[in-house]
């Protein structure tokens, strides 16, 4: 670590992990402030290279064949000060029948100018198993813009599960886009919990591609939009092999004079394949507020209540 | 004097009159039943005690504690002491049963909350952290929503169906959480079509096309349950220009 930098505690001070929690020698972490990696502790099985760039760092993080990591990886990528860019580039690598799952807090709460943009390419090898936790911690002002983007290969029988949670603090911009091919038997996940207020703006584009025999696959959105924040939410999911199942799930709370749209493609071009979705935009469902009023919350409550599950 | 009374009230949805000139009373820390048949007007009579929004508008009166209610909005009343456990509750994403109970509960402490859930039998190790959400059962989700109900230590509780889709076990908890509501001072209005929920209250109305056709003892109104409508069928008789 160089002098004068950001501390790992600096940085998860503004989470709401505790540093100490991560001082068991059987729990790896990465921490990256701007363009420094300013810790780090890996554990056997797990390989990570980091390269610092002009404004980020170029990552190769791979476990390899056959390790188990039991203890979640906490990763955490912040910028502190009010300005500047942060350019994180992932390569990531689950070898075949590897395991691990990874805990990532993005964390920006000074932001007035604020670029985060995230390239990650993720292959999830044979059998193999990778969960991947991206919490963001963002401040008041809303000046953020984040681009997070990522291109995924599951292959035979892997798994791969990813959340992207966005609910403390201002959105900003978001401009999520990750794209997930699924080879035979594999299982894919992709969820997005997004709180928008303000002016905030919010894209997501998931996709995923059914490929091979038996590849199962469910993008889930749970956004609310309050004052006169946007969201558009375009999920595709398309199935070419037989047996292929998926299913897309978007549901979206609307307040205020908040907009959201959801645009969502399921293309199936194989008769044995099947994929269902299931949309549901609007304000807040009046039986759900109707029942909690009933027990004496005032309607703001109510709502605020039914978001919060609805995001949790 | 009864805390709640409802008086010539009358409502019409969807160009059908539903209540009509229904007019009863509730009595401070009594439960009370009422019973009719599918149809009759029982839970649209909850909700517009309620004030719940498809149902505003009704005529006449009704009056809570001396006061008015009928201008008042749902969590005012729920505020006052009034509330409804509906006949098919709504269930909500991602919402736990110990945030859900908090929200209506008296005392918002842990020990509180473990403590509703016990009363109507489900073990909070097991329940407590899980959402109120499809994955609960349709009597596991009226189960809780009792719970919610007990921990509000409400002044008026109308219960729609308590008894709908619980089993022969858990209906004995639930005859007992009706109980306790008294004990606690509640007064309780149960909406049944079930002669054992019947039995548990102290006065019975019987309820026919949105109004009080009849109403007194358990035992006077349980006879609707030998000779279904017979009460409604005469008295329409009678109402009818040619009749006796
Ligand atoms: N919003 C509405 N618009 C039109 N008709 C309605 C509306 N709500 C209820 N009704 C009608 O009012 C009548 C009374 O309904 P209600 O649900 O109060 O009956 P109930 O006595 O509770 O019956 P059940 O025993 O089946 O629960 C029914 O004929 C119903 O179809
Ligand atoms: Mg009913």
């Amino acid at each position: 670590m160089k002098a004068g930098q950001v501390t790992p505690k600096e940085l998860y001070d503004t989470t709401e992990l505790e540093y100490e929690a991560l001082n068991n020698p059987d729990v790896a972490h990465i921490e990256v402030h701007h363009n420094t990696v300013v810790g780090a502790h890996l554990v056997p099985g797990l390989d990570v290279t980091a390269n610092e760039t002009e404004n980020g760092v170029a990552i190769v993080f791979r476990v390899t064949e056959n390790s188990v990591i039991e203890k979640p990886v906490h990763m955490c990528f912040g910028m502190l000060p009010e300005k500047g860019v942060q350019e994180i580039q992932m390569n990531v690598i689950i070898e075949k029948n590897a395991r691990v799952s990874v805990l990532a807090h993005c964390t920006f709460p000074n932001a007035v100018e604020v670029l985060h943009t995230m390239d990650a390419r993720i292959t999830v090898g044979e059998n193999a198993d990778y969960a991947y936790f991206e919490r963001h911690i963002h401040g008041k002002t809303g000046g953020v813009t984040v681009v997070p983007k990522a291109k995924v290969t599951l292959e035979k029988g892997a798994r791969f599960k990813t959340e992207f949670e966005l609910i403390r603090g201002r959105v900003g911009s978001i401009d999520i886009d990750y794209e997930t091919t699924c080879k035979e038997w594999s299982v894919m996940e992709m969820n997005a919990r997004i709180s928008g207020t303000h002016n905030d703006a919010i894209q997501i584009r998931e996709t995923g591609h059914l490929v091979g025999e038996g590849a199962r696959g469910v993008l889930t959105s749970r956004i609310a939009v309050r004052d006169s924040a946007r969201a558009e939410v375009h999920n595709k999911l398309t199935a070419t092999a037989p047996f292929a199942r998926g299913h897309v799930d978007c549901k979206e709370i609307v307040q205020d004079n908040g907009v959201a749209t959801a645009i969502p493609i399921v293309e199936v071009r194989n008769p044995k394949a099947h994929i269902t979705h299931e949309a549901a935009i609007g304000s807040v469902d009046t039986r759900q507020m109707e029942t909690l009023m009933s027990r004496g919350l005032t309607e703001d409550d109510a709502v605020e209540l039914i978001i919060q599950g609805l995001l949790s | 004097m009864g805390l709640l009374e409802v008086k010539k009230l009358s409502l019409t949805l969807g160009g059908k009159k539903i209540l009509n000139d229904c007019t009863v009373d509730f009595w401070e820390g009594h439960v009370h039943a009422i019973v009719g048949p599918n149809g009759a007007g029982k839970s649209t009579l909850a909700y517009t005690i309620m004030g719940l929004s498809g149902y505003r508008g009704a005529t006449g009166d009704i009056v809570y504690d001396g006061k008015s209610i009928l201008g008042l909005g749902i969590d005012e009343r729920a505020r006052m002491g009034i509330t409804l456990g509906w006949q098919e509750p709504a269930r909500f994403e991602g919402l736990t049963i110990k945030n859900f109970i908090r929200a209506a509960a008296k005392d918002k402490t842990i020990a509180s909350i473990k403590d509703a859930l016990e009363k109507v039998a489900l073990n909070p190790d097991e329940y407590l952290t899980r959402a109120v959400d499809k994955t609960l059962s349709g009597g596991e989700r009226k189960r809780v929503e009792l719970a919610s109900l007990l921990a509000m230590r409400p002044r008026i509780v109308l219960l729609d169906e308590p008894d709908s889709g619980i089993d022969v076990e858990a209906l004995e908890k639930i005859f007992e959480a009706i109980h306790l509501l008294k004990s606690y001072g509640a007064t309780v209005i149960l909406i049944t079509h079930s002669i054992a929920v019947l039995k548990q209250a102290e006065h019975a109305f019987l309820m026919c096309r949105g109004e009080i056709f009849d109403k007194g003892s358990v035992d006077k109104i349980s006879g609707y349950f030998e000779n279904k409508c017979i009460p409604c069928e005469r008295t329409a008789i009678s109402s009818s220009p040619e009749g006796n």
